[in-house]
């Protein structure tokens, strides 16, 4: 059973007062008063009586949505709190509206053994403001060679398993690993590149990588592993998830290995929504990351992905580094960039707005998607679930860099951009995670 | 932020610009010639020179250059300077910067640092060569060499030769030659053309050796084995490169001109009776390369009129924000 953990803290007693309630997979969408005793939602309807005790947040023009759900954060523990911790990571997920994520194991240690999982989840329960939960590594130290003792990784609360940050490059490991992790009913999470093919690159290979001479990262260098692990996952009857899916052909591939049955779930990142490679022309370390930025068609297909549900989750690939890891030359920088805190805004403003998605279709992939994929608990609004919920305000605009952020990185490829939505609570099983209102006030 | 003019690729300047600093260059050619070949246009100003990576031609004639225009002048090598122990490109910078120098030029093997220059110095920056991106100088001191042996820029046929994909010569020669009306075609091995160099610039590409016989100009690039790591397989063997695409005179029909950025590999790319012969221009851009530079420079420091305020942060704030 998957461990997630937070910071203790009082189950909040909070009533929502005349907010625009929506919750598409509960099939949600009215206005109405929404009443949280003790951390469980206990009432929706009108004129709800505010009983002794209970704060009352005025909803009126503000929108309450399932606290959202992020599959790939890098919290970056143990060993780089340099970059992020526990306490920074999680309350910069709670000002994204965030409830529950799952952190990556590429730390220092790698997350490859029970003790380090366990001394992981203890970081979360002493700093975390909303549920934290780990994915183990496949291999021990990610070095692609023998496996972890998931059995006894599985037992202590792993979410899954991953390699992330790398691909697994043996396809022998990957079949073992699948066959071994099949009874366990656990996910493997895959960073999908062939190494060969993406050595010595630096962004997607294109006009864009041509014109300024950086080394060029094919797109089929993430194809050809999504077909391996689609077809070695098929022949063992394991659950996969591929991680941050950033070209058209992974896509063709996702729906045909679906067709078949094949178990995989997939995600997509705001950036890879919203961004091309044409954006590295300015050389801005920012718009380096791994994948990297593709082409406007390899973007207008993740689009129609996720309209379609072959792409169904977004995960932010939340990758905070220090400023001095950004702060030189491109092909010297780091890849990753944050997201936590501009996920959701982002996405409302690049494609909710403009109409080229449904609202509908990003909450599910920010909640029922990626809970799916992780058999995680489905943040809902909804009378006797416990409370994962956060009220924004979603036609407020404002630039990303000008509200500071929680996260201790600033490594946004967004900084500079109008964003559209802020979010104002945040209740995270039960607990005050993030409280805007008052600063606002 | 930077609000000075800088050089830092060929989009920094337009077909106007181009041609005044041709004609400065053509001016200066009486400066080099004569006994004392000083003039004091840049007396009072510096001018640091700041290597990352080794250079014959260049730093010697951007070091030239500043000296012939009475600058005075401080090259710093990365190998014997602070970068040996670690220091980062930032701090090397902000360190020179306190002198205040008016201009560093820079040469540097990652793409985007004499951008990076620009920010973090008060100087006017010019671009030396900065990984396989751009070297601006190079592109204005080939064509002041094409136009002084061919008499014309205008639909002058150029086949540039080689190895594309690693090199920051020619992404800076085909948006010049573009600019200024001549006829580009890449020739070279398939994978050492960059995938999309077509889509983003327009140019013709032939992988047969062949296509060499149609220009008037062939511009042999220097096979950049130390760019190319083992296992990449991009050639067979330099043999193999020399034997199908090598520049030989057998190569050379009458009325063509042969060009090479130097350093070259004698034997690989082009073969010694070329490049001893009369077809090959390249000592003519060695000597180019001293009076454009001078021209560059003058034209940053009296002229502010090239270049762009660059600021890659414009569109995304300040790094660090939090």
């Amino acid at each position: 059973m998957t461990r997630l953990e937070q910071r203790e803290s009082d189950a909040v007693n909070v009533l929502v007062q005349g907010a625009r309630l929506f919750d598409p997979v509960e099939g949600l969408d009215v206005t109405a008063d929404l009443l949280i005793q003790d951390g469980k939602i206990v009432q929706i309807g009108d004129k709800i009586a505010a009983p002794i005790g209970t704060r009352v947040l005025k909803g009126a023009g503000k929108t309450l949505l399932p606290g959202l759900v992020d599959p790939h954060v890098h919290l970056r523990v143990p060993g780089q709190e340099y970059k992020e911790d526990c306490a920074s990571g999680s309350a910069a997920a709670a000002a994204g509206g965030y409830t529950t994520i799952l952190s990556m194991p590429n730390t220092d240690p790698v997350i490859d053994s029970g003790a380090t999982l366990e001394a992981a989840l203890d970081r979360a329960k002493e700093g975390a403001v909303i549920q934290v939960g780990f994915v183990a590594a496949i291999s021990v130290g990610r070095a692609g060679e023998s496996l972890t003792e998931m059995r006894d990784l599985a037992d202590r609360g792993a979410a899954g398993f991953t390699d992330d940050g790398s691909p697994v490059e043996s396809a022998r490991l990957m079949r073992r690993a699948l066959q071994y992790v099949r009874p366990l009913n656990l996910p493997l999470a895959l960073h999908e590149e062939e190494p060969s093919l993406t050595h010595g690159g630096h962004m997607h290979e294109g006009a864009v990588s041509a014109t300024l001479g950086l080394g060029g990262w094919p797109g089929i260098a993430e194809t050809l592993m999504v077909a391996r692990d689609i077809r070695l996952a098929e022949q063992e009857g394991a659950r996969i998830h591929l991680q941050h899916i950033s070209v058209r052909t992974s896509i063709e591939e996702i729906a045909r290995g679906r067709e078949r049955g094949v178990r995989v779930s997939s995600e997509a990142s705001p950036h890879h929504l919203v961004l091309t490679d044409r954006a590295v022309m300015s050389l801005d370390s920012n718009f380096k990351m791994n994948p990297p930025l593709a082409s406007e068609d390899d973007r207008q297909a993740l689009i129609e992905g996720l309209k379609t549900g072959v792409i169904d989750c977004i995960a932010t690939d939340h990758a905070p580094h220090a400023i001095h890891e950004k702060e030189v030359p491109f092909e010297a920088a780091a890849f990753g960039v944050t997201g936590l805190e501009t996920a959701l805004p982002i996405l409302l403003e690049e494609l909710v707005a403009p109409d080229l998605v449904p609202l509908e279709t990003i909450i599910r992939a920010m909640t029922e998607g990626p809970c799916n994929a992780f058999d995680l608990e489905r943040p809902a609004l909804r009378v006797g679930a416990t409370a994962n919920l956060a009220l924004w305000d979603l036609d407020a605009r404002w630039i990303v860099g000008d509200r500071p952020f929680r996260s201790k990185s600033a490594n946004s490829c967004f900084l500079g951009d109008t964003v559209r939505g802020i979010c104002l609570v945040t209740i995270a099983n039960g607990r005050l995670a993030h409280d805007e209102l008052e600063v606002l006030a | 932020m930077s609000t000075k003019r800088h050089l830092m690729g060929m989009n920094d300047v337009d077909r106007a610009d181009i041609e005044r600093i041709l004609e400065t260059a053509a001016g200066f050619e009486d400066v080099v010639e004569r006994d004392v070949k000083k003039v004091p246009t840049l007396r009072g100003r510096t001018v640091v020179n700041l290597f990352y990576e080794s250079s014959t031609r260049t730093s010697s004639s951007f070091e030239l250059a500043a000296k012939r225009l009475s600058a005075d002048v401080v090259s710093v090598k990365s190998s014997g300077s602070s970068v040996d122990k670690g220091e980062s490109l930032k701090d090397t910078i902000r360190t020179l910067n306190a002198y205040k120098p008016n201009i560093i030029v820079i040469r540097h093997p990652h793409i985007g640092a004499a951008q990076l220059t620009a920010r973090w110095s008060d100087a006017h920056v010019v671009n030396a060569g900065d990984g396989k991106h751009q070297h601006p100088t190079q592109a204005l001191l080939d064509l002041y060499t094409i136009k002084k042996r061919l008499g014309r820029l205008d639909d002058v046929k150029v086949a540039i030769v080689g190895d594309i994909l690693h090199s920051r010569v020619a992404r800076s020669d085909i948006e010049a030659f573009q600019m200024m009306g001549l006829d580009v075609t890449l020739i070279g091995p398939p994978a050492l053309i960059p995938p999309g160099i077509v889509e983003a610039t327009g140019v013709k590409v032939s992988d047969d050796p062949e296509a060499m016989s149609e220009a008037d100009v062939i511009y042999v690039l220097r096979m950049q084995h130390e760019r190319m790591e083992p296992g990449q397989n991009y050639l067979p063997s330099l043999r193999e490169y020399a034997r199908v695409w090598g520049v030989n005179a057998r190569r050379v029909r009458p009325g063509q001109v042969v060009m090479h950025p130097g350093p070259m590999n004698r034997g690989v790319e082009i073969a010694p009776d070329v490049a001893d012969s009369g077809v090959s221009l390249v000592e003519n851009q060695v000597e180019a390369g001293l009076v454009v530079r001078m021209a560059v420079l003058y034209d940053l420091m009296t002229r502010p009129s090239i270049g762009t305020v660059i600021d890659i942060r414009e569109r995304t704030g300040e790094w660090g924000a939090a």
